[in-house]
């Protein structure tokens, strides 16, 4: 009787302890499904509350708006060429310069670097990549501008600028802060972000590939050349789009160095604005309504742009991360 | 015969020179980078070090063209700011991360999370300060700590969330396994024994966020604004390091200028000190 009473008050016991426990099991899952999807919401909120607050520059410009470099406070006109032009441009020269860069620096790094220097010297270039934007802002405007201005422009201008043609981009009065100083700028900053992804990809090319090459009597650079390269093709591309994306909305650097004008120049070393530096000045000072509104047109343009380049970045990775998941 | 022989030799050489050729363009690749890094950390120090003094950190930022001052506020005001953002971010960063380490594998929603996770990594942050104006100032109409710690938490969640999810998927299933064969419901085995098995990795992407966080400037500029005066009411507009830097390397005040060198300084010892701790903690983990 005794017995059998106690197995009962047990079970009962369990009964209530798995209740309680699946009840905490659900809560659980609840609420860490919630801090999920609030980087969903975060997203798609960014989206509505743009394109809300840029609707009455929309109605007014249409889509005209994208497409016109009338950028007028006092006339209440607003186009957001210019500001879509700098940023292309600017972003455009720092991809120019840092993808070779990287690549190189990437490859030095798996291929040519003694192992004991590997990583301390992988550290100092993902350094680079934790110096927040405002200090490399600082260093472009008070140090690099100068020596720009003094050196590399006037020796840019004397050996391209009677060129046909190209001869136009290094014309003008060298006076360091301009879009070729951002792009400059910007492709020192989105150097750690491509040479990681590099390194990354490059890291899972299956060493018999490069071994047999090797052993056929290949040079370092042919391996890279004709084994590393076509392997990781993918990843390279979605490295470069990566920091595509980065130097397109990068800010605080860029608004130190790009000049700040409303104006389209040929040459690059005129200055210029790009969409977030116009952002960054223009802001914290409009009254209101339309101006307010365009600015908000601007951030829309700025970040469907970025996220459509991102999100293509990260479709290419994901393919190279398939490829890696096949061979292990 | 000799005449095959000449050109392989010479086909040899070539191929060669392209060789040593690539590689010392990799070399100097590499040279610039770090050219750079050394060049910007010695201005640093160079700049910085000069107006770094007590003042610094017992005097609030001084009037326009005044001599002297410091940068107490503006300290003070990134420290709530940061501490705030690290405080909100760091349990829902981490949660998510759970979600989509311990339940994403039969949750259609999580590679979703995943994918838009990785994008907001790299998202314009002067678009997130857009979005937080929009969200918080614009209807309480005032600028304020809460807002800029809002906007901060925002760039911090995915730093956090990623490494995470990273971290948990390292901890062996078997020990998962035990767990539940002692009977323990999920949400324990998750938070007490796989959380807890990577809590220095966890560690890691807290530091990197905060690392991360604490140097950003755009999302402050419409959201927290400045505060020329002491304040620690979150409520209101409030000083912080980036956009006191900002608004004084503008300014054509040596005074101001010099005491941005020196929040520049310290700011970039504050994100790199955490970046090398957090790679520590991350170090220490692997080892043990």
């Amino acid at each position: 009787m005794n017995a059998i009473s106690s197995s009962q008050k047990s079970s009962i016991r369990n009964d209530k302890t798995s209740k309680i426990q699946r009840i905490q099991d659900g809560a659980f899952l609840i609420v860490s499904q919630f801090s999920a999807l609030v980087v969903l919401i975060v997203l798609l909120g960014i989206i509505i509350s743009l394109f809300i607050n840029a609707l009455p520059a929309l109605k007014e410009f249409g889509l005209g708006f994208f497409f016109s470099a009338d950028w007028n406070i006092n006339k209440q006109k607003f186009g957001g060429l210019i500001s879509i032009y700098g940023t292309l441009v600017s972003s455009f020269i720092a991809l120019i310069i840092a993808t070779p860069l990287s690549f190189g620096i990437a490859l030095f790094l798996t291929e040519i670097c003694p192992l004991r220097l590997r990583r301390p010297l992988g550290i100092a270039v993902e350094l680079l990549a934790a110096v927040p934007s405002i200090i490399y802002g600082m260093f472009g405007l008070f140090i690099f501008a100068p020596v720009f201005a003094d050196h590399i422009e006037p020796a840019l201008a004397s050996s391209f600028g009677k060129l046909p043609y190209v001869g136009i981009l290094f014309s003008g009065a060298p006076n360091g802060i301009g879009m070729l100083c951002a792009g400059l700028i910007l492709a020192l900053m989105i150097l750690p972000f491509i040479s990681a992804v590099m390194r990354d990809v490059f890291e899972i090319v299956p060493p018999v590939l490069k071994e047999s090459a090797y052993g056929l009597g290949c040079t370092t650079w042919e391996v890279a050349r004709h084994i590393i390269l076509p392997y990781t093709k993918a990843g390279v591309v979605g490295g470069v789009m990566l920091g595509l994306g980065r130097a397109l909305g990068e800010t605080m650097a860029v608004t130190f160095v790009i000049g700040n004008a409303q104006r389209i120049l040929p040459s690059l070393f005129a200055p210029g604005s790009s969409i977030a530096s116009t952002l960054a000045n223009q802001f914290g000072e409009a009254e209101p309504g339309l101006h307010f509104s365009s600015l908000f047109a601007l951030g829309l343009a700025l970040f469907v742009i970025t996220v459509t380049i991102l999100s293509l970045a990260k479709l290419m990775l994901l393919q190279m991360e398939k490829k890696q998941g096949s061979k292990s | 015969m000799s005449d095959t022989l000449l050109l392989k030799k010479s086909i040899l050489s070539k191929r060669k020179r392209t060789n040593n050729f690539a590689l010392t363009l990799c070399m100097i690749a590499m040279a610039i980078g770090m050219f750079f890094l050394l060049w910007i950390l010695s201005i640093l120090f160079i700049k910085g070090f000069s107006s770094v003094n007590l003042a610094m950190f017992t005097a609030n930022t001084p009037a326009a063209g005044t001599p002297g001052g410091g940068l107490q506020n503006a300290i003070i005001g990134s420290l709530l700011m940061v501490g705030s953002c690290t405080l909100i971010s760091t349990p829902i960063g981490v949660l998510a991360g759970i979600y989509l380490s311990e339940y994403g594998d039969k949750s259609r929603i999580a590679p979703i999370t995943r994918f838009v996770t990785d994008i907001m990594l790299s998202a314009p942050s002067i678009v997130i300060g857009l979005f937080v104006y929009a969200l918080v100032v614009a209807q309480s109409q005032h600028f304020s700590g809460w807002a800029g710690s809002m906007a901060l938490t925002l760039i911090a969640i995915p730093v956090v969330v990623r490494t995470t999810e990273n971290m948990l998927r390292l901890v062996p299933g078997s020990l998962r396994e035990a767990g539940y064969a002692l009977g323990a419901p999920k949400w324990k085995v998750s938070l007490m024994i796989v959380l807890r098995a990577a809590k220095s990795g966890v560690m890691t992407g807290v530091l990197l966020a905060l690392a991360r966080v604490s140097g950003e400037t755009a999302p402050l500029l419409f959201t927290a604004l400045n505060n020329q005066f002491y304040s620690m009411n979150m409520n209101a507009p409030i000083a912080n390091l980036p956009v006191v830097i900002f608004q004084f390397a503008m300014s054509p005040y040596d005074n101001w200028v010099g005491l941005a060198w020196g929040g520049a300084l310290l700011i970039t010892l504050g994100v790199l000190s955490l970046n090398i701790l957090a790679r520590v903690f991350f170090r220490d983990k692997n080892r043990g």
